[in-house]
């Protein structure tokens, strides 16, 4: 059997597990993957983060990608950063940079077992800021020289690929090269806030094209999340497992401690359960229903009968969810072109609404409101962070390496 | 860093005759198809992709030798290469490293 179907039917633990510490947050992106803005009264704990923490040490989850919300807005963020790395769970947290100070950013530098994303969705403050909010260009690059000034080689630079963005590709690059961080491209999915932005801020079927080029032509230089595997059929499938891991290798525990399949799928249909029921996190990853069913062998649907689908396996989940596509058909943005008309054919007034809301009520940073539908966009926020399995090598050995990210 | 597990030599610095040993930052999780590696300082994962790799790889620092440490779990003399060259990948994504003389080798 090969890995991918070793992967699909499930794992012991995540490889890739994202954890949102809050739902507060000081920006309001029109394309946030959790509809962000609002802390919620029923998050977890101080304490309830350490018993967190202690589950994923036993069950050796290697490391955990923290987001929000802005992760660092918490009181106890940099306690939690300690508690995990103390306890053999390494961090890789997604933030827009607004705590990191040069005094943060030396702190971070010095240790080996925390990993810093920084996002950012556009390499000039124009494009950036009509998606991000006034002002959030300026706080990412500050964060940045901090961490370059600091000594933190590798950082990453996360930036959700839009169609006003899809331009600047090689600007981005030079501007994670400048302050010597990688850079990481991920997909804009319709989910959270993203879901009434999608439509004017996803990637023309032109531009996705010229996304697989340019990816194709830099192999591993830039991670992905492994969130492009739907671009597989325009040609050699891009590094990474190529899978949907939702339920399988990935998923979400949010900010009150709900655990969802997928980063992508806040929604009650893929709410697997809450680590505060007995059992904690462990018994949800394992016994829940809704993981069961995603681990079953899947049919592929009407995609089944596709010449491409061993390469790109139907696409994503949540796009199609949220779109209101079914979720054995093909994904939305289908690179042979059969999710044009599967849209076309939906009604979008019947797409599942994404749920809970924790969107700002009023005017954040410069932004019309909670939800501005300005000219721009909205990717989520730090796609599939999820997905740690770029960099697939091996085939046919008893041994194969990846890279995180 | 990418490694090519499907090469036909090893990887020039393995040697299977030398004293190896998983690397201190590597944490390994045992899953049903074989074990998840994942190295804390280079932040990179691997697979072992059957239960006797795993053994194998448990087992480095018990050994005198990588082969010895093949031998004792199993792998014949046809499967020998294939291990080897997975052993190779493993030590060019220093998830295991060579052990130094002074470094026991257990009973």
């Amino acid at each position: 059997m090969r890995l991918v179907e070793q992967f699909e039917l499930g794992l012991a633990a995540p490889i890739c597990l994202t954890w949102e510490l809050t739902y507060a947050c000081n920006l309001a992106c029109v394309h946030c993957l959790s509809s962000s803005g609002r802390r919620d009264p029923r998050e977890l704990t101080t304490a309830e983060c350490r018993e967190v923490i202690d589950t994923l040490e036993r069950m050796q989850v290697f490391y955990v990608n923290i987001g929000g919300g802005e992760p660092t807005v918490r009181p106890d963020f940099w306690e939690l950063v300690d508690y995990a790395t103390g306890h053999h769970v390494g961090v890789k947290f997604s933030t827009n940079g607004i705590r990191i100070d040069p005094g943060v950013a030396r702190r971070l530098a010095a240790s080996d077992y925390v990993d810093v994303q920084i996002s950012l969705d556009g390499a000039t403050a124009e494009v950036n800021d009509a998606v991000r909010g006034a002002g959030s260009y300026a706080t990412a690059t500050a964060a940045m020289r901090n961490l370059a000034a600091a000594g933190f080689r590798g950082f990453k630079l996360s930036v959700v690929v839009t169609r006003h963005n899809v331009g600047q590709l090689d600007e981005l690059k030079a501007l994670a090269d400048a302050y010597r961080a990688q850079l990481r491209l991920t997909r804009l999915r319709p989910s959270g806030r993203g879901a009434d932005t999608w439509p004017e801020l996803h990637p023309t079927a032109a531009q996705q094209r010229q996304l697989y080029d340019w990816l194709s032509a830099r192999g591993e230089q830039v991670l992905t999340g492994d969130s492009f595997f739907h671009l597989a059929p325009f040609g050699e499938p891009l590094p990474g497992l190529n899978l949907c891991g939702a339920g399988r290798v990935v998923c979400l525990i949010d900010p009150v401690g709900d655990v969802y399949a997928c980063p992508f799928a806040i929604h009650e249909n893929f709410l697997a359960g809450s680590v505060r029921q007995p059992g904690g996190f462990q018994a949800v990853w394992r016994d829940s229903a809704l993981f069961a069913e995603l681990r079953r062998p899947q049919s592929g649907g009407a995609c089944g009968s596709c010449q491409f689908f061993d390469s790109c396996r139907g696409g994503c989940m949540a796009a199609k969810f949220f779109t209101g596509l079914p979720l054995d058909g093909p994904d939305p943005e289908c690179a042979a072109g059969h999710g044009a008309a599967a849209l076309q054919a939906a009604d979008p007034a019947a797409a599942p609404r994404p749920a809970p809301d924790h969107s700002h009520r009023g005017p954040v940073r410069g932004q019309a409101g909670p939800v501005p539908v300005t000219i721009l966009s909205r990717p989520p926020a730090r796609a599939c962070d999820e997905s740690p399995l770029a960099g697939f090598a091996g085939r046919g050995e008893p041994a194969a390496a990846l890279r995180s990210g | 860093m990418s490694t090519n597990a499907g090469g036909c030599g090893a990887d020039p610095a393995f040697d299977l005759d030398r004293p190896w040993c998983v690397d201190e930052r590597v944490a390994v999780r045992p899953e049903p198809f074989g074990a998840l590696l994942y190295h804390f300082g280079t932040r990179r994962l691997s697979f072992l992709k059957n239960t006797t790799v795993l053994e194998v790889v448990r087992s480095l620092a018990e050994h005198r030798t990588a082969r010895s440490a093949c031998l004792a779990a199993g792998v014949g003399a046809a499967a020998l290469p294939a291990y080897e060259r997975a052993l190779a990948t493993l030590a060019a994504s220093q998830m295991i490293r060579q052990r130094a003389g002074s470094e026991s080798a257990g009973p």
